[in-house]
């Protein structure tokens, strides 16, 4: 199976749009640690959806998107109501609300289905992607781009382009409030920006966004676009421009991978395509694993990495450091099972290993000695544990038997305190500063 | 006509059963299956509000609908498997069995995003939940596909299939709705510890971690045990609502669990029977709105922390606070004016009272015996002025606190007085007075 304008184009786009939707007012769900109200609201809207179906008597998209819609703002309304009328903490509150708003509507659809109407929850759930096929769709790519075939573009795509619309016109006009409401609340309505009616039109546009995007695709995607895109990029930067722009790119990207996945990849196993709506929250979700392991700044591996560079210096360092306290007492070589029962239980091997490439320790048979530069990289080490003692005690009042665990840390910092002392508080003396720190491994 | 539709609603004429019908069921006299099937319910509903009590108090309560969500991929997959294995891929246990495993690694997502990224709970819980259901939602749309013979009977989860439940499943359900709540009795203590504080619980000795992971084991075994009945999206339902609704009635740990329990129990029982009674009533759908309903009437009616009680606390504190600056300014006018109705005109001018207001403080004092007469000569007693002068006593007394001990500035202090000084109880006041002394902060004497 390959592309093909009249089974793809549509739902295709489709499902772009909606997860541009999604994606993009998200970021400020989840920075706002609001993203449950996207599922709340697109549980909810269920009701809405019969009640408004049954007064309209048709699935005319203006009659469900009305209908929709308010019962999208009457569960976020509820949901404050029941939250401070009765103290009940958010998350239970939003269980409550949408949970006996979604009973609700199964009932009333239980009661419809009577008249064999087309609506039932399930398509309520993931979607009709799949019945956006465009039967008399041209070959080319030229015939797709006449003006004439605008006329067969389904509403659902309209709708969705145009709610498109509104939602980056909103965010372009209220980015500076939203971004200050998103991380400041208090100071944005001390500002004038009342962070409250912010939160009532972000409210309002999720309840558009979930309408105009669940009759295409679902409400199980547009919960997972209303999370996982902005969640994400979330992960990947620290800043909400780029956030947003990430968050696009990565909800492009699960829709078109995610209707990939679905309905061309198992079509090479000679299988039945699956729902690609649902394929699409995997590929979201896949995309945030990603995110979480590789992102360069935050991810799982990045820091991994980082534990493990800071504990080999911390490690060179400390071994450094012992073989200047054996000079101190008059040894000039360390046997290596020696060295190894000071700094157990991390091996030692590989700290040797690698300063002995640089040049800062030298073998004789088993013992380990420090070499003219690895001299002055051990007192740079011993000189900033001797500083830090003598500060703790001196400027921070520490007992000179207390501080010795807290400068072992503070020596790895890099960083002296601004004191200078010929000996530290147990006497000993405090090396000169050579070139200082210039000359440490690792910096 | 447009309005046709909604008024087929009305068309939809149900056949209602008898009165002998309803007794019949109500009483577990209709029949083997629909007994076993609505007691199984029952305990079911019972075993949700009983555990759900400690989801909320530990503040997971949206945690259950991400585990919920995420067992569905676990039912398709062991569909898929047990077909792949021989098996019809019918089989109750196996079927469940996945749904446990696949919620159970979706509590373990959870952990890992809270443990390793930035993100919020509330962000990890939508992104459980969501991938979740759509990967089940990705692998029911294959077995449909590819082997549709058994593709029925699995959507029967999302939304719960009480009809097609057999008397095993609903014995099943039962017992392990009865071990869930045996278990929570006998760790009632380490339970109730942890869900009020926990840091205490850590200190004395309980592994808070060991107890969490517990609650959400339990949560995880109830989800799955009524997932036929209520179905995978409204479990959780059953899980929130009767320990918020039980929440109104009681502070007391043991008495919510209780409360929650019936709650849940009355709700799954009454929806199983009206779901027997009556066609297209699914049994999930009623159970919840009936919880739904009871959560209502709690919200508005319980004495503790209902609407209407806390609304009709709060008029009488300010009916009394109202009296109570009349009296402390009839008390201030020292040329002893104890003519209620010029007191009252003067207070409500200086403190901006609504008209209405008047007439009720004037009977309030009545009531209270600060004022006797009627009509035109109306006085207020001894009684009255001595309740002005404790009241008078109480806010110097606050405010040498606030300005001697509490170092706030004296011309900040009367505000926050006026507010405080009619709460003030007999031992406070004596704890102020003690404190004051101590700091050797002239004490204000009773205003003669």
């Amino acid at each position: 199976m390959s592309f093909s304008y009249a089974q793809d184009l549509f739902p295709l786009t489709a499902a772009v749009l909606a997860a541009l939707v999604c994606g993009i007012l998200g970021n400020f769900l989840v920075l706002r640690r609001l993203s449950l109200m996207g599922d709340a609201i697109s549980h909810s809207v269920l009701p809405g959806l019969v009640v408004a179906f049954l007064i309209a008597g048709s699935r005319s998209t203006g009659a469900m998107l009305v209908g929709a819609t308010l019962a999208g703002i009457a569960t976020v309304a509820l949901v404050e109501l029941v939250k401070r009328l009765g103290r009940v903490e958010p998350g239970a509150a939003m269980g409550v609300v949408f949970s006996i708003l979604f009973a609700t509507g199964v009932l009333l659809i239980e009661r419809a289905s009577v008249r064999q109407v087309d609506l039932d929850a399930d398509c309520v759930l993931h979607g009709q992607l799949e019945t956006l096929a465009w039967y008399d769709a041209p070959a080319t790519l030229a015939g797709v781009l006449d003006m004439q075939t605008l006329a067969a573009v389904p509403v659902q795509i309209t709708t969705l382009a145009a709610t498109l619309m509104l939602v980056v016109i909103c965010t372009v006009v209220l980015f500076k409030e939203l971004r200050l409401a998103a991380f400041d609340g208090a100071l944005s309505t001390s500002l004038g920006f009342h962070a409250g009616a912010l939160h009532v039109v972000l409210m309002v546009l999720v309840a558009i966004a979930t309408v105009a995007s669940f009759e295409a695709v679902g409400s199980i995607l547009v919960i997972a676009m209303l999370i996982c895109p902005a969640a994400t990029a979330r992960l990947l930067t620290d800043r909400l421009g780029t956030q947003i722009a990430v968050s696009v790119g990565v909800a492009i990207a699960s829709a078109v991978g995610g209707y990939v996945g679905a309905t061309l990849v198992p079509g090479v196993f000679g299988l039945d395509s699956v729902n690609a709506a649902g394929s699409m929250t995997v590929v979201a979700g896949g995309l945030l694993l990603a995110a979480a392991v590789l992102s360069p700044s935050r991810g799982v591996l990045a820091a991994g990495l980082r534990r493990r560079q800071v504990a080999k210096r911390v490690l060179v360092d400390d071994m450094l450091a012992a073989l200047y306290r054996q000079r101190e007492r008059g040894e000039q070589g360390v046997p290596i099972a020696r060295l190894q029962s000071i700094l157990a239980p991390r091996p030692v091997n590989p700290a040797i290993a690698s300063t002995a490439r640089e040049g800062l320790v030298e073998r004789a048979g088993d013992d380990i000695a420090l070499t003219a530069t690895g001299e002055q990289a051990a007192a740079a080490v011993i000189r900033s544990h001797r500083l830090w003692e003598t500060y703790l005690v001196e400027e921070a009042g520490l007992a000179s038997d207390h501080v010795h665990t807290t400068a072992a840390q503070l020596e790895h910092v890099g960083i002296n305190p601004p004191i200078d002392a010929a000996r530290d508080p147990h006497g000993k003396p405090v090396p000169r500063a050579a070139a200082e720190d210039s000359t440490r491994p690792g910096r | 006509m447009i309005d046709a539709p909604l008024a087929s609603l009305g068309q939809v004429v149900d056949q209602w059963p008898t009165v002998a019908e309803v007794i019949a069921v109500l009483t577990l006299r209709s029949g083997f299956n629909t007994t076993v099937v609505t007691i199984g319910t029952t305990l079911f509903g019972l075993a949700a509000g009983v555990i759900g009590v400690f989801a909320l108090l530990r503040k997971r309560a949206m945690v259950t609908d991400a585990l919920s969500h995420a067992t569905l991929p676990g039912i398709g997959l062991a569909f898929v498997i047990a077909v792949a294995l021989g098996e019809t891929g019918k089989s109750l246990p196996i079927l469940l069995l996945g749904a446990a495993v696949t919620a159970a690694v979706g509590a373990a997502c959870l952990q890992a995003i809270l443990r390793y990224t930035r993100l919020h709970e509330d962000a990890a819980i939508g992104i459980v939940l969501s991938v979740g259901f759509g990967a089940g939602i990705v692998v029911l749309s294959y077995v449909q596909a590819n082997m549709p013979a058994g593709a029925a009977g699995l959507k029967g989860f999302i939304y719960g299939q009480t009809a097609a439940m057999g008397a095993r499943d609903a014995v099943f359900m039962g017992v392990t709705a009865v071990i869930s709540i045996l278990i929570v009795v006998a760790m009632l203590k380490e339970l109730s510890l942890v869900s009020f504080n926990d840091a205490f619980a850590r200190v004395g000795g309980i592994r808070v971690g060991l107890v969490d992971f517990g609650v959400m084991v339990l949560v995880v075994v109830v989800t799955v045990a009524g997932l036929q009945a209520v179905g995978l999206l409204l479990v959780v339902a059953m899980l929130i609502i009767p320990p918020v609704a039980a929440r109104f009635w009681t502070e007391r740990l043991w008495l919510m669990v209780v409360l929650a329990g019936v709650i849940g129990g009355m709700s799954g029982y009454l929806g199983a029977s009206v779901s027997a009674l009556l066609p297209r009533k699914p049994a999930g759908a009623v159970s919840v709105l009936l919880a739904g309903a009871i959560f209502a009437l709690s919200l508005l009616f319980a004495p503790a922390r209902g609407v209407i009680a806390a609304a009709v606390r709060r008029v009488r504190l300010r009916i009394q606070i109202a009296a109570d600056h009349a009296l402390e300014s009839a008390f201030e006018s020292r040329d002893a004016e104890s003519d209620l109705a010029v007191v009252l005109q003067r207070v409500a001018a200086q403190r901006g009272w609504p008209r209405w207001l008047t007439p009720i403080i004037r009977s309030a004092l009545r009531r209270r015996g600060f004022a006797h007469g009627s009509g035109a000569a109306i006085l207020i007693t001894g009684a009255g002025l001595e309740r002005g002068a404790e009241v008078c006593r109480n806010h110097a007394l606050w405010t040498q606190y606030l300005v001697g001990y509490a170092d706030v500035a004296t011309n900040h202090v009367d505000w926050s007085v006026d507010q405080v000084e009619h709460v003030l109880s007999g031992q406070l006041i004596a704890e102020l007075e003690g404190e004051l002394i101590a700091k050797g902060i002239a004490v204000p004497r009773v205003p003669a």
